[in-house]
């Protein structure tokens, strides 16, 4: 069931084009003006001459991306506010994906769109929780498009690594996070479990976890793997990105447990092809029963579905007789931070 | 079936065997029976629900998913159980009707579904009892065993609706089988031997003499009755084994010398009216050769080398290549079964007309083997013979001349010696035929697993075409001591030329020497050649790569 784009909003693989306000939203490629949902690299490009997001990813666009590049006509708004143009009223409003993640709604001649960039439903200690908001057109992100993923309790998850590391002393537990929000949300929930131990960490996380804290996420104590002694990690959790998992870096901690945080985990294979001995089902993204629950509470009049497993969400909403259309956005990065 | 699901989920993220063991030995120490001898049986793929298969599993998953949404997850996921156990619709879904209305928060507010209370994969040893309510293994065990083709779907939907997702992949995997967690027989016996502190030889001996659940087992392990009594029951014996032969000195009036051939180790046993095939791992393959099943019609126990007659060799013994075709079947056509035609070459005789030989020296059981080995059909057993050499000499003479193909070289037993289980020192030695070598170029490496995750240990090498392109001829990770895997390691890291996944592409100018012990025609290689046996035995930094072999070399080794 093919519904024909809106004249003011237009889709373009590389992003989605607001015609009267002419701006973009999350274009993956250097434009004039760039509304930012969150500041993830496959949302948050470098190079717009001005960017409209939320304080919080203005300053991680600008750790990434440096000063000079993300800095020069911004605009930063607070959740709840937002600013006109065109003719155009955006305003942002929490997506609980990560710090500073926002839906951006846009109200034009009595219709509203809401774009959810990337977003979850469940509570997260480092980032506000998603607001639903109600609109006619809901563009939303489907990563877990699919009915087998169903992500577990995070304490349950968060449970299983403090038993791991308790359960061999002489090793350290080393969890593969995504440097942007995986990482400081597992480390943000071992302290809400109790876990006050440092947290040591990878040399590519701890800008990020600075970041973080300056924004209010305490974190607790953390250290820096380069920093310390070998044995010092034995029984205890250490953080680095996925790609640090198998490589050489590894090396330097006391015969490590690998372990993962991902939605991915769910799936036995995808895990083992990774060589994960702990997989972790903690992700970011919505799973299928929030994906789908989402779309009954805000209930449009139609949903356009950005990245992921798009088919999978489109034929729900067949079944479900709710318009649908996917948008094949291209340039999302699924793999690493879901 | 909680115990046995995080079993199962632990069982498929370890790769070390040593942990394997530990975990299985800690599930057989805290799990009551019944249900850990089905464990034991579902984790040895010796169960089977033949009314229960994948397409049942697909059939029933049409009546509660939409057919299109199961189709794209099975796309995504790759396996049926595996996608059936996370798709089963829980009741209640864990989100519906509860976004947003707590403002505590999901996961802190009301008591969470059922699901969600478990402790998920704990590491802690499992618990001993499902609990009120639970569904126990041996509950899953008996309802798929009763059930008929007819009523499999109700039944599976019974028992689905009791588990989680963990629970739903350990039925699904236990009713079709497949489960690939890595846990051969032999693995089992061990966790078996070592949960109760008995002798390894006893729980091999006892193991295929006693059906799943496996209690008599269990009483007798745990202390509580004595060892069962084996008559007339075609139980395994534990082979006894041989040591490689490196430098000692042999005397032939203490030694026998045979063939050492190139098949796979068989038991042969007659009991109670049956005959079992066993495998060195003491696996009963006795359904890939029914022909020999048939044909072992004598109250006997052989110990001998199966191996398959080759048109190509004269009616010899082929090679293993030739013998592959018959190996891992569970069921097989006329047509291999006159294509590949099986025997058996024997060398020793454990027991025969009920009385146990194994207590007789090697002369003697030898002697009652000749005498035995006319009972048996001659299309499908014959006698290896010993190898007459004067003295050590004429017999290394002997073994380098070996031209079949079937000759993998010589072992040596002593005339004295007892059938005892696995390797003694002094008693048994192989001596191999001194292995091929090839200079081949480093083309790919990938990297190891556990302890080698972070080294790039597994080496892809190839050898010259006739057109001067690199073909691939084999795949090797071992052979190198520690400080060569590290030069290895490095040589591959700072050679990369491109990455293919986990695959590293590398600058072709490294030549490796690769020893392998036969190499064989194969269809799989683009070279045409496959290795058998291959590990790098040195590394040839002195050598230029265009001096390597040429796959033309290769051809004329192969047999």
């Amino acid at each position: 069931m093919r519904v024909l784009p809106k004249p003011w909003l237009e889709p373009y693989p590389h992003g989605l084009y607001v015609k009267p306000a002419d701006l973009w939203i999350d274009p993956s490629r250097p434009v004039e003006r760039a509304a930012v949902t969150h500041g993830h690299a496959d949302h948050a490009r470098s190079g717009h001459t001005s960017v409209f997001a939320t304080p919080e990813t203005l300053a991680i666009m600008a750790l990434r991306y440096g000063v000079d590049v993300a800095a020069r006509e911004n605009r930063a708004f607070a959740y709840g506010d937002g600013f006109e143009r065109g003719g155009v009223r955006f305003s942002f409003h929490p997506a609980g994906h990560v710090l500073g993640s926002a839906q951006i709604l846009m109200e034009y001649a009595g219709e509203r769109i809401v774009v959810t960039g990337d977003y979850k439903r469940r509570a997260d200690p480092t980032c506000a929780r998603f607001e639903v908001v109600p609109c006619d057109i809901f563009i939303t992100e489907a990563t877990f498009g699919l009915p087998v993923f169903r992500h577990p309790p995070t304490h349950d998850e968060i449970a299983k690594l403090i038993a791991a590391v308790r359960a061999e002393p002489d090793r350290s537990v080393l969890v593969g996070a995504y440097a942007l929000g995986k990482a400081q949300r597992v480390i943000a929930e071992l302290r809400g479990a109790g876990w006050n131990a440092p947290v040591f960490i990878h040399g590519a996380l701890e800008r990020m976890c600075a970041l973080y804290a300056e924004h209010g996420v305490d974190l607790g104590p953390l250290r820096l793997v380069s920093e310390a002694e070998k044995n010092e990690m034995a029984g205890q959790i250490v953080l680095a990105p996925p790609s640090a998992l198998n490589d050489r870096w590894s090396r330097r901690l006391p015969n490590p447990v690998t372990a993962m945080a991902s939605g991915w985990m769910r799936v036995r294979q995808r895990a083992r092809q990774r060589m994960v001995e702990l997989p972790l089902v903690i992700s970011d993204h919505a799973d299928w029963d929030e994906l789908t629950t989402t779309i009954e509470e805000v209930n449009p009049k139609e949903s356009w579905i950005t990245h992921g497993s798009e088919d999978g969400l489109l034929r729900w909403c067949e079944l479900h007789q709710r318009k649908a259309r996917a948008l094949h956005l291209v340039g999302r990065d699924m793999e690493e931070e879901a | 079936m909680k115990a046995f699901a995080a079993l199962i989920d632990r069982l498929i993220y370890t790769r070390s065997r040593n942990s394997k063991l530990a975990l299985i030995v800690d599930y057989l120490r805290h799990t009551p029976d019944p249900d850990r001898g089905w464990a034991l049986a579902a984790l040895t793929e010796a169960l089977d629900f033949p009314a229960v298969k994948a397409g049942t599993v697909r059939a029933l998953l049409a009546t509660r998913v939409d057919e299109e949404l199961f189709r794209l997850s099975r796309h995504f996921v790759g396996d049926t159980a595996e996608t059936a156990a996370l798709l089963w619709p829980e009741k209640p879904l864990p989100f519906r009707g509860r976004v947003g209305v707590e403002a505590a928060g999901l996961e802190q507010g009301g008591g969470p579904p059922p699901a969600a209370t478990k402790e998920r994969n704990s590491q802690v040893s499992p618990p001993s009892s499902e609990g009120k309510g639970g569904l126990s293994v041996s509950d899953a065990v008996a309802a798929l065993s009763a059930t008929t083709r007819s009523d499999a779907p109700a039944v599976l939907t019974g028992l689905l609706d009791r588990l989680d997702a963990d629970g739903r992949y350990a039925l699904l995997k236990m009713a079709l089988g497949g489960m690939r967690v890595g846990v051969s027989a032999r693995l089992a016996k061990q966790a078996f031997a070592q949960a109760f502190d008995v002798g390894i030889d006893d729980v091999e001996e006892l193991w295929h003499a006693i059906p799943p659940p496996y209690e008599a087992l269990f009483a007798w392990g745990e202390g509580r009755v004595a060892r069962p009594d084996l008559a007339d029951v075609a139980f395994f014996r534990p082979f006894m084994l041989a040591h490689p032969l490196e430098g000692e000195s042999i005397d032939l009036a203490d030694y026998a010398a045979e063939w050492k051939w190139d098949g796979i180790r068989v038991q042969i046993a007659h009991g109670g009216g049956e005959t079992r095939i066993y495998s060195r791992g003491g696996e009963e393959i006795s359904a890939a050769f029914p022909e020999l099943v048939a044909a072992f019609d004598q109250d006997a126990v052989i110990d001998g080398e199966l191996l398959v007659r080759g048109e190509v060799q004269g009616g010899e013994a082929a090679s293993f290549n030739a013998l592959q075709q018959r190996l891992g079947r569970k069921t097989v056509t006329k047509k291999i079964l006159a294509d590949f035609p099986a025997f058996v070459r024997v060398y020793d005789l454990l027991a025969v007309d009920g009385e146990d030989l194994r207590g007789l020296p090697w002369t003697g059981r030898r002697r009652q083997l000749e005498a035995f080995v006319p009972r048996l059909a001659a299309s499908h057993f014959d006698l290896s013979p010993l190898i007459e050499a004067g003295d050590f000499a004429e017999l290394a003479a002997l073994r380098a001349g070996a031209r079949d193909a079937a000759i993998e070289g010589v072992m040596l037993k002593r005339r004295d010696a007892p059938y005892v289980a696995g390797r003694r020192a002094g008693l048994w030695y192989k001596w191999k035929r001194d292995p091929l070598t090839a200079d081949c170029v480093m083309m790919y490496a990938q990297r190891g697993n556990g302890r080698r995750a972070s080294f790039y240990s597994d080496y892809t090498f190839g050898c010259w075409s006739e057109a001067g392109e690199l073909l691939p001829v084999g795949k090797a990770y071992s052979g190198f001591t520690d400080d060569e895997l590290k030069w290895l390691d490095k040589f591959v890291r700072t050679n990369t030329v491109d990455r293919f996944g986990p695959v590293r592409e590398v600058e072709k100018t490294l030549v490796l020497e690769v020893a392998f012990d036969s190499i064989h025609a194969s269809k799989r290689h683009k070279s045409g050649l496959a290795m058998r046996f291959p590990r790098i035995s040195r590394i040839r930094r002195d050598k230029p790569a265009e001096e390597a072999d040429r796959i033309a070399t290769l051809q004329a080794m192969v047999t």
